[in-house]
C-alpha cells in the first residue's frame, strides 16, 4: 500500500516507525519529494539539505535496527528556521549580509534535535533578522501562504509555518519575538508555541531582541508541538537566561486535554484584545471556540489588562534598541558579506563596514536600527527605552492580576486572516498591528500557543486562537489547546488543513 | 603646532594653577578562562588560537559570566575599601571598532560591582587619600596589528590583521574620583597610587600585574584650575601609560602643556592624548566630549550579578595584608632605615628578603646578600634579582655556613657562583668545590710559620709591638691557604707566635 507519509502527524509517523510500517529514509524522501514538487510555488525553504537529511535518516534506521533509539521522534524529519545556527549548513537570517555564512557551531536547539535523531530537511525562510509579520522582508523573496499563494504566510517565521501547512515537513522550529511563531500559525492553520522565556535555550539563535526572543515548535497538531517542545526545552548552561528547572509534563498535558475534559479550568477572555479593527470572521471563530471550551467544562471569565494597549509602543522601543546593538556585529570583518565602496580600492575598515551595511541590510532592518539607536541615545534613553521598560513591568503586573482570576488567558492570535502579498509593505504601522495580541506575552515572558479556530466567513482563510499561561505553566497551553483542537476536529470532521486547496504539482 | 609644543616650567605651572588628577587603571585578571566564555587566556599564544563563537562575536553566540572573575573583582574592591553591590548588571557600551568582535563592549555602566572606596598613598612621608569612585568588570577587545607601515601604527600601514586571543579577557577598571590638592606632588602622587595599586594587585594574586605586558594599563586624566579658584578645568585623558615612571612624566608633561595652552588664553580641548615614551610628550588622539554617546543599556543576555553577603564576607577573609601596612610592619621588625626599605621595595626583593629572614637569616645579612652581591649579578644579566637561580632558602643556608665558620664572605660568593652555574645546593657546592675554611690548627700553624720565615722584617715589626703589620702576614697565610682559612684565627696564631 502506498501511503502518503507527508500527510501524517509527527506522532503518527513515530508510531508507524515503531510499528515497522516504514523507515526514516522513506519518510524523509517523501518530504524531500514534496519540497521538490511544491516549494517552487510556496518558497518555504532557503536551503534544502537532501543528502544530509537522508544520511541522518539512514543513521536513524540503523539505530532502530540496533535498538538504540535516541528519542520518541527519532527518524521524524524537521525543518529549522534560518535564524538558528546550524554547523555546516548555511544560516542567513533572511539577510544578504549573511549570504554564504556557514556557522562552525550548532545552536543548542539544533544540537538537541540532532541528539534526538531528527533528520534536518533544511532551513526555512523568514523576514530579515525576524523583522516582520509577513516574510516579505526576506532578502531572498517572500514565502507564499499554502491556502492562497497570493497571500502572506505570516512572519517572521512564515517559512516554518508554510512548510508545515504545505506538508513539506511534519515539524519545524520557529522563533517568536513578538508573535513570529503564533501569528504565522494562525494565518496558515497550523499550531505554534512560544514557550516561557528561558524555557528553550537561545544559544545559537541569532538575536533579534534578546529579552523577547524564544524558540519553539511549529506543527500541525498540539500533541506534536508538545513532543517537540520536550525535546528542545530545558536548561542550557550556555544561556544564562535559561531556566534551571525541569519542564512541566507537556505531552501528558496534551493527551489529557485531548480527552476533552476541562472541568475546573478557569479561562479568562482578555477584553482589550477584540473590537475595532478586528476582522469579524476572526472574532466569530474566536467566540465559537470559547463556547466549545465552556462545553468542555471550562469556567469562562472576562479579564481586563488595561496596559496591553501600550504593549505595541513599548515593544517597538525595546526591540529596535536591542536589535540596533545586536546587528552592530555585522561589519564585514569576520564573516558574511564584504562590500568595497565604489572606486575605493584602499578603503579603510570603517568605509568597508559602512558600504557593507548599506548594501547588506534591507530597509526594514535599517528602519529599526535607526529607531533603536535613537531610543538609546543619551538624553532620550529615559523617555524611550527607560519608559518602555516601565510599561513592560506594568504589563507583567496585568498578567499577574489576570492569572489570579484565570488559569489561562485567551484571545484571537492575530486581528485578521492572511492579507495579500504587498498589501502592507509600504505601511509599517499597519504591519506592526498584526502582532497586537501576541506581543504582551513576549514582554512578560509568559508562554502562549496558537491553535487553528477555523476559517473566517469573509475570505475562507484560517484564523487562530491564542492561549496564554503563567510563566513555567506551559502545560496549561497544551491542555486547553488540545481540548479545543479535539472539539473543533469533531465539528469539522477532521483537521482544518484537510480543507486547504491542493497545491500545483502535488 | 609649534605653539602647542611650548611648555611652561613646572614651578611656574604651580605658581598659577592647581592640578586635578584622575586615574583609570585597567587590570587584566589572570583567570584561566575569559570573562564570558571558556577560552584560555595564556599570554603570547599563536594569534586566533584562543577563540570560540562567543569571544569572536559569531551570530547567535551568548556570554556566560566567569565566576572567578567576579570573585577577583570583589577582592579588589574589598582591598580598596569599596562597597560591594548587592545586585548589579552588565551593560553594553556600543561603538564600532574593527578589533571589537560585537561592536559593543560588555561592561558595567551605572551599576558597578564595587564603588565608594579609597586608598591611602604615601609620598615622602605624607599621606594622600585617593578616593575610588568605582571598580567595574568588563571584557578586553581584540588586538589590531598594522602591517606595512614603518611605525606599526595604523598611519602608513597597507593592511591590518586582528588577533582575537585578547578579546574577552576579563578586565577590572578602577576609577578614582578627582584627586585635588596634590600640588607640586601631583606627578608623585599619580605614580605612587599606581605603584601601590600594583602592589595590592600582586598581593591579591589576581593579575600578572605586568605593566610592560599591558596587564596593568593606566589612563591619566589631568586638568588645571586657576590657583585657589576651586573650579575644575577641562581635562585631557592620556591613554595607556605603561610604566610607573611614565605615569609621573605624563602628569608632569600635561601640567606644563595645559599651562602653556591656558596662559595663551586658549582653551584645553577635551580629548584623549597618546603618550610617547621615547620623547616624553603627548600628542592629540581623538576628541572626546562628555556627550560621546555609547548608548549604554543593560546586557539582556546576562542575568544580574548578586553576590551573597556570606560570599563577600568569605572573600574578605582571604584578603592579604595591605602592602603599605605590611611594609611599615616589616621595616620596624627588621630595623631597616628608610633608604634600606626603599631599596628593598625598589628591587622587588621584599618578599624574598622576608622569606630569607623567616629561614633564620639576620635581617641585615639578608639585605646585604640580596641588594649587594645578588643585585649586582642580576644587574649584569639585566634581570630582576628574584629571577636569579638563587632561592631564599639558598641564601639562608649560605649565611648559616658563614655564621658557623664554614665559609667566609669570599667563599660565600663562590658558592653563589656555583648556584648560578647550577652546581646543586650550597652544601653540595661547598663539598664539590672544596670551599670550606681550614680550621685545622696544625695546617694553619705550619702556614703561619712559613709566612713568618718568609717575611722576617714584618715579623720583627710585630715583635716590636707594631700589631698593625700583622695584616701582611695574614694575607700571605690566606694566599697559601687559597682563601680557605678563617682570617680571625690566623691573626690569633700570628700574634701568639710573635708576642
Amino acid at each position: 500500500m502506498s501511503a502518503d507519509w507527508t500527510r501524517r502527524t509527527a506522532a503518527e509517523l513515530a508510531d508507524a516507525l515503531a510499528a515497522g510500517e516504514t523507515t526514516s529514509v522513506e519518510i524523509t524522501r517523501a518530504h524531500l519529494d514534496r519540497i521538490s514538487s511544491v516549494d517552487g510555488a510556496v518558497h518555504a525553504f532557503l536551503h534544502v539539505d537532501a543528502p544530509g537529511a537522508i544520511a541522518q535518516a539512514e543513521a536513524s534506521d540503523a539505530r532502530r535496527a540496533a535498538g538504540t533509539l535516541l528519542s520518541s521522534l527519532d527518524g521524524v524529519p524537521i525543518a529549522v528556521k534560518d535564524v538558528l545556527a546550524t554547523e555546516g549548513l548555511p544560516t542567513t537570517c533572511g539577510s544578504r549580509i549573511l549570504e554564504g555564512w556557514i556557522p562552525p557551531y550548532d545552536a543548542t536547539v539544533v544540537r538537541k534535535l540532532r541528539d534526538a535523531g531528527l533528520p534536518i530537511l533544511g532551513k526555512t525562510n523568514m523576514d530579515e533578522f525576524a523583522m516582520g509579520s509577513s516574510t516579505e522582508h526576506s532578502a531572498y523573496g517572500p514565502t507564499h501562504n499554502p491556502w492562497d499563494l497570493d497571500r502572506i504566510p505570516g512572519g517572521s517565521g512564515g517559512g516554518s509555518a508554510a512548510a508545515v501547512a504545505a506538508f513539506e515537513a511534519p515539524l519545524a522550529i520557529g522563533t517568536d519575538t513578538g508573535g513570529s511563531i503564533r501569528q504565522p500559525g494562525a494565518v496558515t492553520g497550523t499550531v505554534g508555541v512560544k514557550p516561557t522565556y528561558g524555557g528553550v535555550s537561545r544559544y545559537g539563535l541569532v538575536a533579534l531582541a534578546n529579552s523577547l526572543d524564544q524558540a519553539g515548535p511549529v506543527t500541525r497538531t498540539v500533541l506534536d508541538s508538545a513532543l517537540l517542545h520536550e525535546i528542545i526545552g530545558g536548561h542550557d548552561p550556555k544561556d544564562s537566561t535559561s531556566i534551571d528547572q525541569p519542564l512541566p509534563a507537556l505531552v501528558e498535558a496534551a493527551r489529557l486535554g485531548a480527552g476533552g475534559d476541562l472541568a475546573g479550568v478557569r479561562v479568562g477572555v482578555i477584553q482589550e484584545l477584540a473590537g475595532d479593527g478586528w476582522q469579524p470572521g476572526v472574532i466569530t471563530r474566536f467566540q465559537e471556540s470559547v463556547d466549545l471550551l465552556i462545553k468542555a467544562g471550562a469556567e469562562v471569565v472576562e479579564v481586563s489588562c488595561p496596559t496591553f494597549v501600550h504593549a505595541l509602543a513599548a515593544y517597538y522601543l525595546i526591540l529596535p534598541a536591542e536589535a540596533s546593538s545586536n546587528l552592530a556585529k555585522f561589519d564585514a570583518m569576520r564573516y558574511g558579506l564584504r562590500v568595497w565602496p565604489e572606486g575605493r580600492p584602499d578603503a579603510s575598515a570603517e568605509e568597508v563596514m559602512r558600504a557593507t551595511r548599506d548594501a547588506g541590510f534591507g530597509d526594514e532592518v535599517k528602519r529599526r536600527i535607526i529607531l533603536g539607536t535613537y531610543a538609546l541615545s543619551s538624553g532620550y534613553y529615559d523617555a524611550y527605552y527607560g519608559q518602555a521598560q516601565k510599561v513592560r513591568t506594568l504589563i507583567a503586573r496585568d498578567f499577574d492580576a489576570a492569572f489570579e482570576k484565570a488559569d489561562v488567558l485567551v484571545s484571537p492570535t492575530a486581528p485578521t486572516t492572511a492579507f495579500k502579498l504587498g498589501e502592507k509593505l509600504d505601511d509599517p504601522l499597519a504591519m506592526y498591528l498584526n502582532d497586537l495580541a501576541t506581543i504582551p506575552a513576549n514582554l512578560a515572558g509568559v508562554p502562549g500557543i496558537s491553535v487553528p479556530s477555523g476559517l473566517a466567513d469573509e475570505d475562507g482563510l484560517p484564523a487562530g486562537f491564542q492561549i496564554l499561561a503563567p510563566a513555567l505553566a506551559d502545560d496549561r497551553c497544551y491542555r486547553v489547546g488540545a481540548a479545543l483542537e479535539a472539539a473543533l476536529a469533531d465539528q469539522w470532521g477532521g483537521p482544518l488543513l484537510d480543507k486547504a486547496p491542493a497545491l500545483e504539482g502535488a | 603646532m609649534t605653539m602647542t609644543d611650548t611648555l611652561v616650567a613646572f614651578d611656574d605651572v604651580l605658581a598659577s594653577y592647581d592640578p586635578a588628577l584622575g586615574l583609570e587603571v585597567h587590570v587584566e585578571l589572570n583567570t584561566a578562562s575569559k570573562m564570558f566564555c571558556g577560552c584560555p587566556t595564556e599570554f603570547g599564544a599563536e594569534p586566533n588560537t584562543q577563540v570560540c563563537p562567543t569571544c569572536l562575536g559569531l551570530p547567535g553566540a551568548m556570554p556566560v559570566v566567569n565566576v572567578k572573575a567576579v570573585e577577583s573583582a570583589i577582592r579588589i574592591g574589598l582591598a580598596l575599601n569599596c562597597e560591594i553591590a548587592q545586585w548589579c548588571r552588565f551593560a553594553r557600551k556600543n561603538y564600532f571598532y574593527p578589533d571589537m568582535p560585537k561592536n559593543f563592549q560588555t561592561s558595567q555602566y551605572d551599576e558597578p560591582i564595587c564603588f565608594e572606596g579609597f586608598m591611602d598613598v604615601e609620598v615622602d612621608g605624607e599621606t594622600f587619600r585617593v578616593e575610588i569612585e568605582r571598580a567595574h568588570m568588563e571584557e578586553d577587545t581584540g588586538k589590531s596589528l598594522h602591517v606595512g607601515g614603518a611605525t606599526g601604527r595604523i598611519h602608513g600601514a597597507d593592511h591590518s590583521l586582528v588577533d582575537y586571543n585578547r578579546a574577552g579577557i576579563p578586565l577590572i577598571e578602577i576609577v578614582t574620583k578627582p584627586i585635588l590638592g596634590a600640588g607640586a606632588k601631583a606627578p608623585d602622587v599619580a605614580r605612587a597610587y599606581v605603584a601601590q595599586l600594583r602592589d595590592l594587585i600582586v598581593a591579591l594574586g589576581v593579575s600578572d600585574a605586568r605593566m610592560d605586558q599591558g596587564s596593568i594599563r593606566a589612563d591619566v586624566n589631568l586638568s588645571l584650575s586657576p590657583k585657589g579658584s576651586g573650579v575644575l578645568g577641562t581635562r585631557t585623558e592620556t591613554k595607556n601609560v605603561n610604566s610607573l615612571r611614565s605615569v609621573e612624566r605624563a602628569v608632569r608633561h600635561e601640567m606644563s602643556r595645559h599651562a602653556a595652552v591656558l596662559d595663551r588664553g586658549t582653551k584645553i580641548l577635551q580629548e584623549t592624548r597618546h603618550w610617547h615614551e621615547d620623547t616624553g610628550v603627548t600628542t592629540s588622539g581623538r576628541e572626546k566630549s562628555d556627550a560621546e554617546d555609547y548608548r549604554y543599556f543593560p546586557e539582556p543576555d546576562l542575568v544580574p550579578v548578586a553576590p551573597s553577603r556570606a560570599w563577600v564576607d568569605e572573600l574578605r577573609e582571604t584578603l592579604p595584608e595591605n602592602p603599605t601596612a605590611r611594609r611599615a610592619r616589616l621595616q620596624a621588625e627588621w630595623g631597616f632605615s628608610d633608604l634600606d626599605m626603599r631599596d628593598t621595595v625598589g628591587a622587588g626583593a621584599l618578599d624574598v628578603i622576608e622569606q630569607t629572614i623567616a629561614a633564620g637569616t639576620p635581617p641585615q645579612a639578608a639585605r646585604k646578600w640580596w641588594l649587594g652581591e645578588l643585585a649586582r649579578r642580576a644587574n649584569e644579566d639585566g634581570i630582576e634579582v628574584t629571577a636569579l637561580a638563587v632561592t631564599a632558602a639558598d641564601v639562608a643556608r649560605v649565611q648559616a655556613l658563614v655564621d658557623d665558620g664554614t665559609l667566609n664572605d669570599k667563599l660565600a660568593r663562590q658558592v653563589f657562583d656555583g648556584l648560578l652555574a647550577g652546581e646543586g645546593s650550597p652544601d653540595e657546592i661547598v663539598a664539590g668545590r672544596g670551599l670550606a675554611i681550614v680550621s685545622d690548627d696544625g695546617a694553619l700553624s705550619t702556614a703561619v710559620d712559613n709566612a713568618i720565615a718568609a717575611n722576617p722584617d714584618v715579623a720583627a715589626k710585630i715583635r716590636d709591638g707594631k700589631v698593625a703589620a700583622a695584616g701582611a702576614l695574614i694575607g700571605a697565610v690566606m694566599k697559601e691557604m687559597s682563601g680557605q682559612a678563617d682570617a680571625g684565627r690566623v691573626r690569633e696564631l700570628v700574634l701568639e707566635k710573635l708576642q
